[in-house]
């Protein structure tokens, strides 16, 4: 079967070709070594069947980006039977410059010249014999979109010679020049001579790697620049081919784009409109209280839930519904209506909780020892339902982000916050993965892959999850709600809204922090083009839901499965192997474990200090490893377990928890102050350490090999620092100096360390740094 | 009169003099077609101030105004 590649500038339409192409036969993977998407599919029809790589979106053949090495090498390395380069014919200038350079490759190539209908419709004409003349390469007019062309596009590809000899653009000066390299890399066997030795001449990085081929360059062309003349010369032939096989009308296109773009960079409303825009995505996705159609605030509610209607009745267990019409209800509405995102995780949790305990009844009525009732359906199942419950939601929010990325606003978005962003040595790129993070951190480390700088993406994934998500906030509110309640001080709202904050502080001086020592580099070009805004397609968004929906099931069912059967089995097993039901989760080996780990967290405030109970804040942080949806969940069954509280609870853990504090006050006899503080300090400490198995599974296949231990170890020092001087400023006030002047001392010594004045200093990051 | 792309006012466009600067971002700026001889338009600067946008070769293109001051432009 033969191969072809798929290549052209970012936005021309390659995915909606690939997708017309591949259909159902594409499936995606990274390329060995980054995260940058590789996708393959197979074309069929009757007679023929082609293997499909969609190579990266390129401007160019150039050494400094990953996506265009990627395609470089994939070229020449691989030997592809030929390229079919998609040149957007709304902006061919920019897009055969691509064309340029791939046609200096000795590859049979077809040049697919798509959005030929937005041409037509503009009333510009193209003269396709002529640009064929031009480029010495068949030329198929084409609609990805429309699926115009597609065919006989393929059959032309099918039909392409096996062998193509290069094509060389430039002027006599440049060729005579370039012979010689030619003749250089001829005489190595090096496949492609003639783009090897542009590209020697251009003082590209990757060539001059290679044996003498400096020494050839400087004999060749001195110390002379010709890189701006290669790339001058290339847009030259272009513009005066193009001269010929272009017509332009004197209708003047994208006047819709512009007004559009108008009013979303407008210089007061860009802000404003961004706002507005992410806060809608957010309230979609997350809101329990569609358009606040229950009133803006508690006092303001008038809807009746379920049970004030008749319809359901409130049971120790939980709700019990009058009949499965209602539970179906109740997954829209119960008191309020929900949004889209959350009627979607209802509708997921209540197939699945069916599904849980149809299993957990049937093994009961068969006689299934009690041990293995709970392993299947606490640890299997619970486990893994508790991790494909975030799949609407997270999903929900990918087709925003998505709907954003397609329609070219995301774009803008860049160009309105680089300001900002660029003073922690960050793009305006990076700002969609943070507040992606608010919602879940998986899908903001995924969307990391639309910052170019290795670094610069490093940092980001790292700092995704100081921006609260919305798994971590029963956790604020719980413990907030708790404190209020046992000390009767504060206010709750307040406390989750400074922790929030907190956790935004924390990740600003994180990326200051990494980008002044171990993640130095430069504040990454940003050169970008904002594409025309277009309407999004279906079926590209639905064809992009679908990768990153079976993505996350897979995960699910590997790495997060084992962790969470594990954590189970070590909360419910005793030291000699006998099973132990929840309510004596006290003397599992967890509990034990907690109790060993119990003097690390003595710093945090919530160790030793807390005496015999204290090692359940220990246990509640490492169940919430698994999600941290089980932070709470912990501390419900431990309360019980302990005998610090009865059961029946109004508010998500406000009561047991309040029960648990007096508790351990009574038993320990920490003062009021020191118990807010440690209190205080284990949210903090939640909000900062490492994130749930899923993101953390996530943020693996993200970063750079290598780079994922160095940054659990990032998380869990930036945890234990933040929450000890949350938990020591708290205490006792006057330490606020003693870490303003470590805080002090620490930027003095990256200051001087960066302006090379402590050299013995210097030569230890570096090392650092190579490592990462 | 000649200036830097970074000293252009919105609205007002130039012929490229000279592209400067060096490794990734001059090469950045040659591969999206900002070379001698083009024209361009300063369309409009991101609400604070930076980057800034351009109009070149028939699309948009956005820049820092630290990149821009490499390339030489005279105003037409």
């Amino acid at each position: 079967m033969k191969t072809f590649a798929l290549a052209g500038n970012p936005n021309c339409g390659k995915t909606t070709l690939f997708n017309a192409l591949t259909g159902s036969t594409a499936h995606v993977g990274n390329w060995a070594g980054v995260t940058v998407d590789k996708r393959e599919g197979v074309y069929k029809c009757k007679d023929f069947r082609i293997n499909i790589v969609d190579l990266p979106g390129i401007y160019s053949l150039s050494p400094y980006t990953p996506e265009e090495v990627i395609s470089r090498n994939f070229i020449l390395e691989e030997k592809p039977d030929g390229i079919i380069n998609i040149v957007d014919a709304t902006n061919l200038e920019r897009n055969l410059y691509l064309t340029t350079q791939i046609l200096e490759m000795e590859v049979p190539v077809i040049i697919a010249l798509n959005m030929i209908d937005e041409v037509e419709k503009s009333g510009d004409k193209i003269d396709i014999a002529a640009l064929e003349k031009a480029l010495g390469v068949p030329v198929v007019a084409i609609s990805a979109l429309k699926g115009t062309g597609v065919k006989e596009l393929i059959q032309r590809a099918n039909a392409l010679p096996e062998k193509r000899s290069a094509t060389c653009f430039f002027g006599s000066d440049l060729k005579a020049r370039l012979e010689t390299a030619v003749t250089f890399y001829e005489s190595k066997g090096a496949s492609s001579p003639l783009f090897h030795a542009v590209k020697l001449i251009e003082n590209d990085e990757i060539e001059l790697a290679a044996d003498g081929s400096s020494e050839l360059r400087s004999k060749i062309c001195g110390d002379e620049d010709y890189e701006s003349m290669v790339a001058d010369q290339r847009y030259n032939y272009i513009s005066e081919k193009l001269s010929s096989a272009k017509v332009k009308s004197a209708k003047c296109a994208r006047t819709k784009s512009d007004k559009i773009d108008g009013v979303l960079t407008h210089r007061v409303w860009a802000i404003p409109i961004f706002l507005v825009v992410l806060l809608a995505i957010f309230h979609f996705t997350f809101s329990e209280n569609l358009f606040f159609l229950n009133g803006f605030t508690d006092s303001q509610a008038w809807m009746p839930s379920l049970v004030e209607l008749g319809l359901a009745t409130k049971t120790e267990g939980g709700i019990e519904y009058n009949n499965f019409g209602v539970e179906l209800l109740s997954v829209i509405y119960d008191g309020t209506v929900y949004s889209p995102g959350v009627i979607l995780t209802n509708f997921l949790n209540l197939f699945l909780d069916h599904i849980s305990s149809g299993v957990v009844t049937l093994m009961e009525n068969g006689g299934a020892a009690e041990w293995s009732v709970g392993l299947v359906g606490d640890g299997v199942l619970g486990g893994i339902f508790a991790v494909l419950g975030f799949l609407p939601q997270i999903l929900v929010l990918f087709l925003f982000f998505s709907i954003l990325e397609d329609t070219g606003y995301m774009a803008r978005i860049a160009f309105v916050l680089d300001r900002v962003f660029r003073r922690f040595g960050l793009s305006g790129r990076a700002f969609m993965p943070m507040i992606m993070g608010f919602g879940c951190s998986v899908p903001a480390a995924v969307n990391t892959r639309t910052l170019a700088d290795d670094r610069e993406r490093t940092a980001t994934i790292r700092v995704i999850p100081f921006f609260s998500c919305g798994a971590k906030l029963p956790i604020l509110t719980a413990v907030a709600g708790g404190i209020v309640t046992a000390f009767g001080v504060g206010n709750a709202d307040l406390i989750t809204y400074g922790m929030y904050v907190l956790g935004i502080a924390v990740a600003i001086v994180s990326v200051l922090l990494m980008r002044n020592t171990t993640l130095r580099g430069e504040t990454p070009p940003f050169i970008m083009e904002l594409p025309a805004y277009h309407l999004p397609q279906f079926r590209n968004l639905m064809l992009h839901l679908w990768d990153k929906a079976k993505h996350f099931v897979k995960k699910a069912f590997t790495v997060i499965f084992a962790s969470t059967v594990i954590i189970w089995l070590f909360s419910h097993l005793s030291w000699n192997w006998t099973y132990l039901p929840d309510e004596q989760m006290q003397n599992s080996v967890l509990a034990s474990v907690g109790a060993f780990l119990q003097p690390v967290f003595t710093p945090l405030g919530f160790g030793s200090q807390l005496g015999q109970y204290g090692w359940v804040f220990a246990v509640a942080a490492i169940t919430g490893l698994v999600a941290k949806e089980n932070v709470i969940a912990t501390f419900t069954t431990l309360a019980i377990c302990i005998g610090a509280y009865a059961g029946g609870g109004t508010e998500e853990g406000v009561e047991e928890l309040t029960g648990l504090i007096s508790v351990i006050m009574a038993d320990s006899g920490v003062p009021q102050s020191q118990m807010i503080a440690a209190l205080l300090a284990f949210i903090a400490f939640n909000m900062t350490t490492i994130p749930c198995f899923a993101a953390c599974a996530t943020a693996k296949g993200e970063l750079k090999k290598g780079t994922f231990r160095w940054t659990l170890l990032f998380w869990l020092a930036a945890s234990f620092v933040v929450s000890a001087a949350v938990y020591t400023v708290g205490s006792w006030w006057w330490s606020v100096f003693v870490w303003l002047a470590v805080a002090a001392l620490a930027a003095v010594l990256i200051v001087l360390n960066n302006k090379g004045k402590l050299p013995f200093l210097k030569k230890l990051k570096i090392k650092r740094s190579n490592k990462k | 009169m000649k200036k830097s792309l970074s000293e252009l006012v919105v609205g007002e466009s130039g012929k490229i003099i000279s592209v400067n600067g060096e490794g990734r971002v001059r090469r950045r700026l040659l591969d999206m077609g900002v070379t001698a001889g083009t024209e361009l338009a300063l369309r409009k600067k991101a609400p604070l101030g930076d980057p800034i946008e351009i109009t070149i070769r028939g699309y948009e293109l956005t820049l820092r105004k630290a990149e821009a001051a490499c390339v030489e432009v005279e105003t037409l």
